[in-house]
């Protein structure tokens, strides 16, 4: 698959259709949902890039600092048209969502002052408790599709447990497991 | 520019060049910083303000938007967006470049393949720290357990299932 030819031969979107695919991907998406969403717009509808290609870029996002899925819509944009595309992209993923979030940010700081404060509070704990399970869930799927054999499981779940469960800082379980699963993807490398 | 300005640039920047793994790395930290040093909000308003940011459409790391609107106004919003974002946007667009130079090299098979279950696991991870990273009872955990096998098994609409959550608690809740 990633050898197949022509694979790295992107056609080029243009700038709008870049944003429009973004806005769509920022309105669309909630939660954890994002980058499910970015694979459906990206992979599935547009056929910008291939599962492989998406799921590196998708990992390189989770590696460089920042919120994933902003990071993943600068990578698909500075891929497909540059930093032109990656500014594109970026501002039709965060636009709306931003006066979104403001709106409601001020409307909950009345709330706040009402009697209805401790109802509205008690909806948004729900949605964060659902909020979470959409990341478990994304995780869930992109294990089922990409994570096979020992190796991989193994780095997967220490991986999981040291930053989720035991609460190590995540540059350290960086340091160590990145160097770790380089060296076990060179040794086992397709010859 | 005032000094909240220059304290939330200060925060923002340096969190987003900490963010591993996505925005919720940083929210212990950032409820640290704003809630018990620089007492911009209450513990309170920041679980709400990352519960609006969360079920709000697009990114979590929005959070700091609301952060940022609590401690200075729309100005303290607009400058605590522009410190998250444009660090980290600017290392990933030089990252993206030369991984697309890149395309056919063997060693570019080799970090893909080696990047996969890191990612996979900080996926996980990042659902696992927000639930150790605020109070999660009983009713949001299995709030929280029901919505994964929903999400990864079904096709169901996400926004039904923050809905549902959202019914559940209003009639449930403590």
């Amino acid at each position: 698959m990633r050898n197949r030819p022509g694979s790295e031969s992107f056609d080029q979107p243009s700038l709008a259709s870049l944003f429009v695919s973004f806005v769509s991907i920022g309105m669309m998406s909630f939660g954890g949902g994002l980058a499910a969403w970015t694979r459906r717009e990206v992979v599935q509808r547009r056929g910008w890039l291939d599962d492989q290609q998406f799921l590196s870029g998708y990992a390189l996002s989770q590696l460089v600092p920042g919120a994933t899925n902003v990071n993943l819509a600068v990578f698909i944009g500075t891929q497909m048209r540059g930093a032109a595309g990656a500014i594109a992209c970026f501002c039709g993923l965060t636009a709306l969502p931003v006066a979104i979030v403001l709106v409601l940010g001020v409307l909950y700081l009345h709330s706040q002052e009402t009697t209805g404060g401790a109802r509205v509070s008690l909806a948004l704990g729900g949605m964060g408790a659902v909020a979470i399970g959409l990341n478990l869930g994304t995780g869930v799927r992109l294990a089922q599709r990409n994570i096979r054999g020992p190796i991989p499981i193994a780095v997967t779940a220490i991986v999981t447990l040291s930053i989720g469960v035991f609460g190590f800082p995540l540059v350290h379980v960086l340091l160590v497991m990145l160097p770790i699963s380089l060296l076990l993807a060179w040794l086992t490398r397709p010859r | 520019m005032s000094l909240v300005l220059l304290q939330l640039i200060g925060l923002f920047a340096g969190l987003s060049m900490l963010a591993f793994g996505g925005g919720a790395g940083v929210i212990p930290d950032m409820q640290r910083a704003a809630v018990d040093h620089y007492h911009w909000l209450t513990a309170r308003e920041f679980l709400d303000s990352f519960a609006i940011s969360r079920a709000a459409p697009g990114p979590g790391s929005l959070i700091v938007v609301l952060v940022g609107l609590k401690a200075a106004g729309m100005v303290g919003a607009a400058v605590s967006f522009a410190a998250m974002f444009a660090p980290s946007c600017l290392a990933v667009h030089i990252v993206a470049k030369y991984w697309h130079r890149a395309a056919r090299s063997a060693w570019r098979a080799v970090v893909e393949r080696a990047l996969a279950p890191v990612a996979v696991g900080l996926t996980f991870a990042s659902g696992l720290s927000l639930m150790r990273g605020t109070e999660h009872g009983s009713l949001p955990w299995g709030i929280t357990i029901v919505s994964t096998a929903a999400f990864s098994l079904t096709e169901v609409n996400p926004i039904l299932l923050l809905a549902a959550g959202a019914g559940t608690l209003l009639l449930m809740g403590p």
